[in-house]
């Protein structure tokens, strides 16, 4: 138990200081990093909840193919590359109060709600098999709306993105 | 009776004539013949006139059962008292009280028993021996109700009597002679048709007013004739003057006529009915009851009197109305209009008689009005130079005899010096438009003179009428002249000395002038520029009938001494006995004393009649005495001056009556409707406005559309800060949002 | 391990999501601010699904990585397009709806 929380405080740490980086660095291609930092902990923090298959969906796709479009994006809009101007609004300082408030109003309610329960420990495991079964039988429908709207959006965005 | 309860007819006749005189004159006979149209009309009225006043004798001799009134004596024949038949003398003085009023003939309780039932005039004579008087009604036609409302009802009807049939005959002889004469007269005239048109509607206007049935109809016809009149007077109104003294003479009437509406209105709020018959019965029943109103009420009359029939001080029209054409004159001005006012007195006598005390002979205002205003006409007549217009003075001077006569309760003689006076006076102003006509159309004496050889015809018939007016025996004047001396004389029942004393000088006056007036015009050398001849046959026969008339009018009522000797007593005092009003002037109350003729007063009018005669021919003729005095006399010269102003009246009338308003007063009212009344207006005008105004700018605009506005640029505002918050940024939005939902979640967390 | 210890981390990330969300200009920002909101729901749902020992929690989280790389996709076309028409993608620049 002790390691997997020290396991768990190291890559949370991580991941928090990446997000913090992400949102007050001045230059994108670096927040693009720091998000697959963060991306690629929060991974690693499901395989620390054995949720392998989650684990490897988000590798796979978050990083492998949403930074992938994220730096194409970047390249694409000619963002300026390197430390220019502030990436930050002027209002910043609203939207600063805002995460804080909102950030402590659901910690304390977190607190309050689930003060110290303990993840059950001998709970069922679910691997791979188990996941895909529930997918393909309970949450069948789920599946093929979701498949439906990964096909409308890629139709979308080639339509949304195309030159004539 | 059928033309008594008919006599509407009479004024009908001429009132068609002027309708189709004016209307149809022109086209039908021509512009030059209309007078056939008026004369057919007015012979035929004199047929009428005349067969009325027939069957009014008739009415009086045979008086038919219902219109004997009787009526037992208190002062005649009270020793025959206790000859009465029981059965009459329970029809006393009740009888004459329940007189009602209505549809045709008068009805009274008719006596029964043996008093005079047969109704002969000897019966009359009968009934008087027997201590009562048979008195006739007069015929009372109504025709319909005019007016009926507010407890006020008046008809529309006629009145005939014994005076309305005189003065009928009367103005229809006038009339008719007047047209013949006017024929030759206005031959020519530019207006010939309009002239005989106003003539037949004042004949017509003048018949309606002697047999008005009650106060309205007689106030109607009054002023119709001043209307005719003052169409007459300015028939030439090309010439100023002429226009001058015809609103003259209309406006003098007028200031009279508010006497005669506010008498006949005091009359009304007494007696509560227009009706005259029923007036005169109520006073003639018991006078001393309505003694005090009836005085109101006959000093009111006075002033309508004074303006109508020239008495002083409102005489002043009369002189100035000679302007008009002379026909004109002979009919209005001297023979009918102008007696309308004696004519009302005569009509209502009761109400004089009870209201001015007559009966008490203390002088009363009627008779001192006469008799001043017969001494001042016969002053002024002396300082004129012009035919009419001495004429004119003469008119005024006897119309004050009338109303002398009247004052002093000889009814009779008034009515008689009317009838006389008509004749002679209509001979004398037909006369002066004769000598005109030939002599160069002027009427200036100073102009004429030695006319007897050119135009006997007009000369003798002028003697004659001078003769009559001057009061010579055996002519009309003499008779009725004398009958008004006598009632001066003899007075009700004591005499009235200062009016005797004003009649004898006036008397003497009147021969005096009047021979004047015949020296200048018809002695001595012609003066003038034209060459006089005799008038046509057409002027000259009317002067012969009115001549003769004047001769014989006298016959009607002479009195009884006079006729003993040829057995003719039965004619004595026609006049008395036909036209006298017995019904009013008879009964118990009211009672009328006829004087016992006296031989010595006749004598001593005579010798006043033969000395004024005789001093102007010594003067005039004979060339004796102070001639030229008032050339060289200071106070004669004043005197003469005097007289030749008018005693100066016109000057007081027109400069400091009339100019007093309209100088001072009018401008001090047009001062007051200027600055005060209308100030007001105007403040009140400006005040509305301006408060408009403050209302418009303060409330209006400031008030109303300010909260208005205010509204509207608060909503303006407000969307100008509310839109700070729409920037467009999404960031923007989100933040809200996300914080919105912040804050929310930390209320209910928190909170709840 | 607790639960809140995941639940935590999850609410943190979230909030600093939302201040990316909120805070930065360029528009590839705001949407990778969006993935981490979407990552710290994940995190979420997989905690709770092991919490309550059924396989639900993983399954969703499977499809919201799904949708979220749809998401990104059609939100990465949306950014190009606009940067076609305007020629930057600083989102204080959209401000068309002004008013």
């Amino acid at each position: 138990m002790v390691a997997q929380n020290i396991a768990f405080g190291i890559i949370a740490a991580i991941v928090g200081i990446s997000a913090l980086r992400m949102v007050t660095t001045r230059n994108i291609v670096h927040a693009a990093l720091y998000l697959v930092a963060v991306l690629g902990g929060l991974g690693a923090l499901y395989i620390l909840l054995t949720a392998e298959f989650v684990a490897t969906t988000q590798v796979l796709v978050y990083i492998g193919a949403v930074m992938v479009l994220f730096l194409f994006g970047i390249m694409l809009t000619r963002a300026p590359l390197g430390n220019t101007a502030a990436l930050t609004g002027p209002s910043w300082p609203i939207g600063a109060a805002v995460a804080v408030m909102l950030a402590g109003v659901t910690v304390y309610a977190l607190i309050d709600a689930f003060g110290d329960d303990r993840l059950t420990e001998g709970g069922p495991l679910y691997k791979t098999e188990q996941v895909s079964d529930s997918i393909f039988s309970t949450y069948i429908v789920p599946f093929e709306a979701v498949s439906v709207l990964l096909l409308a959006a890629l139709i979308g965005a080639i339509v949304l993105a195309r030159k004539d | 009776m059928w033309m008594l309860e008919n006599a509407f007819i009479i004024p009908l006749i001429p009132a068609i004539s002027f309708v189709l005189i004016l209307v149809f004159g022109k086209k039908s006979v021509g512009a030059d013949r209309v007078h056939l149209i008026g004369i057919t009309a007015l012979s035929l009225v004199w047929i009428l006139s005349v067969v009325a006043a027939f069957q009014w004798t008739q009415r009086i001799e045979n008086p038919p059962e219902d219109a004997i009134v009787h009526l037992e004596d208190k002062g005649h024949g009270d020793e025959s008292h206790s000859d009465d038949s029981p059965g009459d003398e329970s029809h006393s003085d009740d009888s004459h009280e329940d007189e009602s009023h209505g549809d045709d003939s008068h009805s009274a309780p008719a006596g029964g028993g043996s008093g005079g039932s047969d109704g002969t005039l000897a019966a009359v004579e009968e009934g008087k021996d027997k201590g009562h008087s048979l008195l006739v009604t007069p015929v009372i036609s109504t025709f319909s109700q005019w007016w009926s409302n507010g407890g006020m009802d008046f008809a529309v009807g006629t009145h005939v009597d014994g005076q309305t049939v005189l003065l009928l005959v009367i103005v229809a002889t006038i009339s008719l002679l007047v047209h013949i004469y006017s024929t030759e007269y206005v031959k020519g005239d530019r207006r010939y048709v309009h002239y005989f048109g106003f003539l037949s509607l004042f004949t017509a206007a003048m018949l309606f007013f002697v047999m008005a049935q009650n106060i309205i109809q007689l106030v109607v016809g009054w002023e119709l004739v001043g209307v005719c009149s003052f169409a007459l007077i300015g028939h030439w109104w090309e010439e100023r003057p002429n226009t001058d003294a015809a609103l003259k003479a209309f406006l003098t009437n007028r200031v009279g006529d508010v006497g005669l509406l506010v008498g006949m209105i005091i009359l009304w709020g007494t007696f509560k009915t227009f009706d005259i018959d029923a007036i005169n019965s109520a006073i003639a029943a018991d006078p001393g009851a309505y003694h005090f109103p009836l005085l109101m009420t006959a000093i009111c009359l006075m002033a309508a009197v004074a303006s109508k029939s020239g008495q002083f001080p409102l005489h002043t029209w009369l002189p100035d109305a000679m302007a008009g054409p002379t026909p004109v004159s002979a009919l209005i001005h001297a023979a009918t209009m102008v007696v309308a006012g004696v004519y009302m007195i005569a009509r209502l006598y009761p109400v004089f008689y009870e209201g001015f005390s007559i009966g008490t002979s203390s002088i009363n205002l009627m008779a001192f009005i006469g008799g001043f205003t017969a001494l001042m006409g016969a002053g002024l007549a002396f300082a004129q130079w012009d035919i009419k217009k001495v004429l004119a003075y003469s008119t005024v001077s006897q119309l004050g005899y009338m109303v002398m006569a009247l004052g002093v309760g000889a009814w009779t003689a008034a009515m008689f010096h009317l009838f006389t006076h008509a004749m002679f006076k209509a001979c004398l102003f037909l006369g002066a438009g004769s000598v005109s006509h030939a002599a160069h159309h002027t009427f200036d004496m100073r102009k004429m003179g030695g006319l007897k050889k050119y135009m006997p015809h007009t000369y003798w018939t002028f003697v004659i009428s001078t003769l009559a007016l001057a009061g010579v025996f055996p002519f009309a004047g003499f008779w009725s002249k004398d009958e008004i001396l006598l009632g001066a004389l003899k007075g009700q029942e004591n005499g009235y000395p200062l009016m005797l004393f004003f009649g004898c000088a006036v008397a003497l006056m009147t021969a005096a002038y009047m021979t004047r007036v015949i020296w200048y015009t018809f002695h001595g050398e012609y003066r003038g520029h034209g060459h006089p001849h005799e008038s046509p046959k057409v002027m000259t026969v009317p002067l012969w009938i009115l001549a003769g008339m004047a001769v014989v009018a006298g016959a009607f009522n002479l009195p009884g001494p006079v006729l003993e000797p040829f057995g003719l007593e039965g004619l004595a005092h026609r006049i008395q006995t036909y036209a006298e009003p017995q019904i009013y002037l008879n009964t118990n109350a009211l009672h009328i004393i006829h004087p016992d003729p006296s031989l010595g007063m006749a004598l001593v009018g005579l010798a006043l009649a033969l000395t004024g005669i005789a001093v102007t021919y010594l003067y005039f003729w004979k060339g004796l005495g102070p001639h030229g005095l008032t050339e060289r006399n200071r106070y004669a010269k004043a005197g003469y001056t005097f007289l030749e102003n008018k005693y100066y009246l016109d000057h007081l009338y027109t400069g400091v009556v009339v100019g007093s308003i309209k100088g001072p007063i009018a401008t001090a009212t047009n001062w007051v409707n200027q600055n005060m009344i209308d100030k007001v207006v105007n403040t009140a005008g400006e005040t509305a406005r301006d408060s408009g105004r403050w209302v418009y700018k303060w409330i209006d605009q400031g008030a109303i559309d300010g909260s208005v506005n205010a509204v509207a640029s608060g909503a303006d505002a407000s969307g100008e800060g509310l839109r700070v918050i729409q920037s467009g940024k999404v960031q923007n939005y989100g933040q809200l949002l996300f914080g919105a939902a912040a804050v929310l979640a930390i209320v209910f967390v928190i909170v709840i | 391990m607790l639960l809140n210890q995941f639940l935590i981390l999850g609410a943190v990330l979230f909030a600093i999501g939302v201040y990316g969300v909120l805070a930065r200009r360029n528009g590839v920002m705001v949407l990778m601010s969006i993935e981490l909101m979407l990552n710290a729901v994940n995190i979420n749902l997989v905690a709770f699904g092991v919490q309550h020992g059924v396989v639900s929690g993983q399954v969703f989280a499977v499809f919201i990585i799904a949708v979220a790389a749809a998401e990104v996709g059609v939100g990465l076309a949306i950014i190009l397009l606009l940067y076609r028409n305007r020629t930057s993608i600083d989102v204080d620049d959209f401000d068309l709806m002004q008013g």
